[in-house]
């Protein structure tokens, strides 16, 4: 599904990602975890191209992804790439259910009705279906964060990127929309989350990769990762959240 | 803001408004004391007032030497003053302002091709005169008109304030108001009328002599030009024409007139008086549709100037904040050029300046001016509102696959729009009053029937709060209709208490 392949990244004389390759299979959950700084999101955000980088490739939903990809081919693999981003960037002046059908209305030309009747769904997936017509000022951080996932999946994506999806949320609210995620999760999405949620790398993903100094510092199950880490970097990253 | 409280704010505007205009207006009435003639010999100079903008042969700056102001009027003035036992000094005033800026008392007198009305004879004292007029029409060659009263519903150029006005206004023509001796005849002769009328001294300056023009032979009228003296001044008149009487004996005048070759027979006759009276009107019901008609014009150019200010301004913008280097410096040269010049400039450039390429009509040249500058404006107010929303907007949009253009128009122009509400208000409001400029390109709208119904009304007071009603009338209603859109599309922009 997704395939990294020495892919680096600079800002100036800094180098955000180092040479990294990676592969995703279809129906996997990557927890990217890692100290700040170390270069997650970036990583996160050259899957779609919304940052672009200096050499390697990434292969995505079958389009390849390089400073030469033409704007029509990003364009076409960004709706097969649903994004989750930590501050929601709901559209202020659309209610819930217009910010839901506004892609697939101009991107892929969908009817009103369809577009209706999918964001309904939705909506009602996240648990959100009586609150359609309200504006994003009218709900609270967790229930706009749910509109946006609802959002991301309405062009019915292949993979699903999260940046950082409850980091600003209170505590009670990150568990409804944890929730959410840990659903899609089970229902074979394929998901990649930057997150500093212990619980959810534990629990809900297939994979954790610890990111330190723009690479891979370690990649594997959750219960070796998180339990057992064998790089200083993971040791001593999961150390100090346990304090 | 609730009910009460608006009317109240309404009220206290209008009695401002009425108090101000009130409390100007009290200068005017009373005749002041014939004091002016001592003043003018103790000091030893008379000031007289009168506008360069006249042009030769009345009162203009010498083209050798620019220091130096010449003139018929400038001469026969020294030669009056000489006989006064004192020296004469010019003031630079705006030709229609001559009068009320006399009765405030900015100068001794007037002298500046002021004709002898019927209005006139009853606001300020009049002297002698010193040259007696004709009015001459001026038409296309080719065209076969032999008199004024051929010309039924032509329209028929002349200046504003002048005697010819009053005749065109009491035949079936439309007149033209302008402001300066050349605009008239060029366009004339680019036709955007059919004929003018002006002062036989004007005519021969400033039309006959354009091949492509034809003076009429016969005068339209005769009228004299003479000094204005302010009410009161009873013994200063006296001294006047007493110094106009000696100078016309000793040949003095017909020698000045000669050497600016305006000495002709007419000058033999005697006074005609003039050929027009209109009596003073009231603030009557026909009075009250003229203005509603030049609300009407002033609304018309204002909405139509802003239809095309707003989306020219969000292009602009989108060029300034979007574009390339070159889209860039594009938008930022247009943005200086009109904002960094005075809209009067552009609407002269546009109506007068280009005229040989594109012939604009009057209202045309007021939509299309007072647009091109507004959004310049507006430019910088949506540029403003594009860099206020946050990053993410952008970068959720393009996560989801839209365009550029799709990204603008479903994401950033809507929610600009909603932040730029406020300002805009401001800048309509602002519109509405800056259309009154396009008076310099003959269009009559409100400010420009004022001063019109002020010399019909022979004062200021009631067409000056009358037009401030109407500006009032205009604006309201659309703050309101912004204030409602505002409430309604940036719900979430109310503020919190501090």
């Amino acid at each position: 599904m997704i395939s990294v392949r020495s892919l680096s990244k600079r800002h100036g004389k800094r180098e955000v990602l180092r040479n990294v390759t990676a592969d995703v299979t279809k129906g996997e959950t990557i927890a990217i975890v890692g100290p700040s700084g170390g270069g997650k999101s970036t990583l996160l955000r050259c899957l779609n191209y919304l940052e672009p980088f200096d050499d390697g490739t990434v292969e995505i939903c079958g389009f390849t992804l390089g400073p030469k990809t033409p704007a029509t081919t990003l364009r076409e693999m960004r709706t097969r790439v649903g994004m989750v981003f930590q501050q929601f960037n709901l559209f202020p002046h659309l209610n819930a259910i217009d910010n839901i059908t506004l892609a697939p209305r101009i991107t892929k030309k969908e009817d009103k009705q369809k577009a209706e009747a999918r964001a309904l769904d939705l909506l009602e997936k996240v648990g959100l279906r009586d609150r359609a017509t309200a504006f994003p000022y009218e709900l609270s951080g967790g229930q706009q964060q749910r509109v946006a996932i609802a959002r991301a999946l309405a062009q019915q994506p292949d993979v699903m990127l999260f940046d950082e999806p409850t980091s600003a949320l209170d505590p009670e609210m990150r568990d409804d929309v944890m929730e959410v995620m840990k659903n899609l999760s089970t229902g074979g999405m394929t998901m990649l989350v930057v997150t500093h949620e212990m619980q959810f790398a534990h629990d809900v993903a297939s994979r954790v990769w610890v990111i330190d100094k723009g690479t891979i510092a370690e990649d594997g199950r959750p219960d070796q990762v998180v339990d057992e880490p064998k790089s200083d970097v993971a040791r001593e990253f999961f150390a100090r959240l346990r304090k | 803001m609730s009910q009460w409280y608006r009317a109240v704010v309404i009220r206290v505007v209008v009695l401002l408004w009425v108090s101000l205009a009130l409390g100007l207006g009290c200068g005017h009435q009373d005749a002041a004391p014939d004091t002016t003639l001592a003043g003018i010999k103790q000091r030893g100079e008379i000031t007289w007032g009168a506008d360069l903008q006249g042009g030769e042969p009345y009162v203009y700056e010498n083209p050798s030497n620019d220091k130096e102001i010449t003139g018929f009027e400038v001469d026969i003035m020294d030669a009056v003053a000489k006989r006064l036992g004192v020296k004469a000094r010019m003031v630079q005033y705006t030709w229609s302002t001559l009068v009320p800026s006399l009765e405030r008392g900015d100068f001794d007198i007037v002298m500046n091709g002021l004709e002898n009305t019927a209005e006139r004879r009853d606001r300020i004292l009049l002297s002698d005169p010193y040259y007696v007029y004709a009015e001459t029409l001026t038409v296309r060659k080719g065209d076969p008109v032999r008199s004024i009263f051929e010309l039924r519903g032509k329209r028929v150029g002349t200046l504003n304030q002048t005697v010819a006005h009053d005749i065109l206004l009491m035949l079936p023509v439309e007149p033209l108001v302008y402001e300066d001796n050349d605009a008239p005849y060029k366009d004339l002769a680019i036709g955007r009328e059919d004929a003018v009328l002006l002062d036989n001294i004007i005519a021969d300056r400033y039309g006959c002599k354009d091949p492509a023009l034809r003076c009429l032979p016969n005068d339209v009228a005769r009228g004299t030009y003479v000094v204005g003296i302010r009410k009161g001044d009873v013994s200063l008149k006296k001294a006047i024409d007493a110094a106009l009487a000696d100078m016309r004996k000793s040949g003095e005048l017909e020698q000045i007139l000669r050497k600016y070759e305006l000495w002709d027979d007419r000058q033999r006759e005697a006074d005609l008086g003039v050929g027009v009276t209109r009596p003073p009107r009231t603030f009557d019901l026909a009075m009250f549709w003229q203005f509603c008609q030049a609300a009407w014009v002033t609304l018309e150019i204002s909405l139509a100037a802003f239809l095309l200010a707003v989306p020219l301004g969000m292009l602009l913008a989108i060029m300034r904040v979007y574009g390339n280097g070159f889209a860039r410096a594009a938008a930022r040269v247009y943005i200086e050029m009109f904002r960094g010049t005075p809209v009067l400039l552009q609407l002269f450039v546009l109506y007068y300046g280009i005229s040989k390429l594109i012939n604009l009509g009057p209202m045309e040249a007021a939509i299309i001016g007072l647009g091109l500058n507004y959004a310049a404006y507006e430019a910088e107010v949506y540029r403003g509102a594009l860099l206020a929303i946050p990053r993410g907007q952008t970068e959720a949009a393009r996560a989801m696959g839209m365009s550029p253009w799709q990204t603008l128009r479903h994401v950033m122009i809507p929610q600009a729009l909603r932040l730029a509400l406020p300002p805009m208000t401001n800048d309509f409001v602002s519109l509405l009053k800056d259309s009154s400029l396009v008076s310099v390109i003959t269009v009559i709208e409100l400010t420009k029937r004022m001063t019109i119904a002020a010399v019909d009304l022979r004062g200021w007071l009631v067409a000056g709060i009358a037009c401030a009603l109407f500006y009032l009338v205009l604006s309201f209603p659309l703050s309101e209709l912004a204030r409602r859109l505002e409430r309604r599309l940036a719900r979430d922009q109310r503020p919190i208490t501090l």
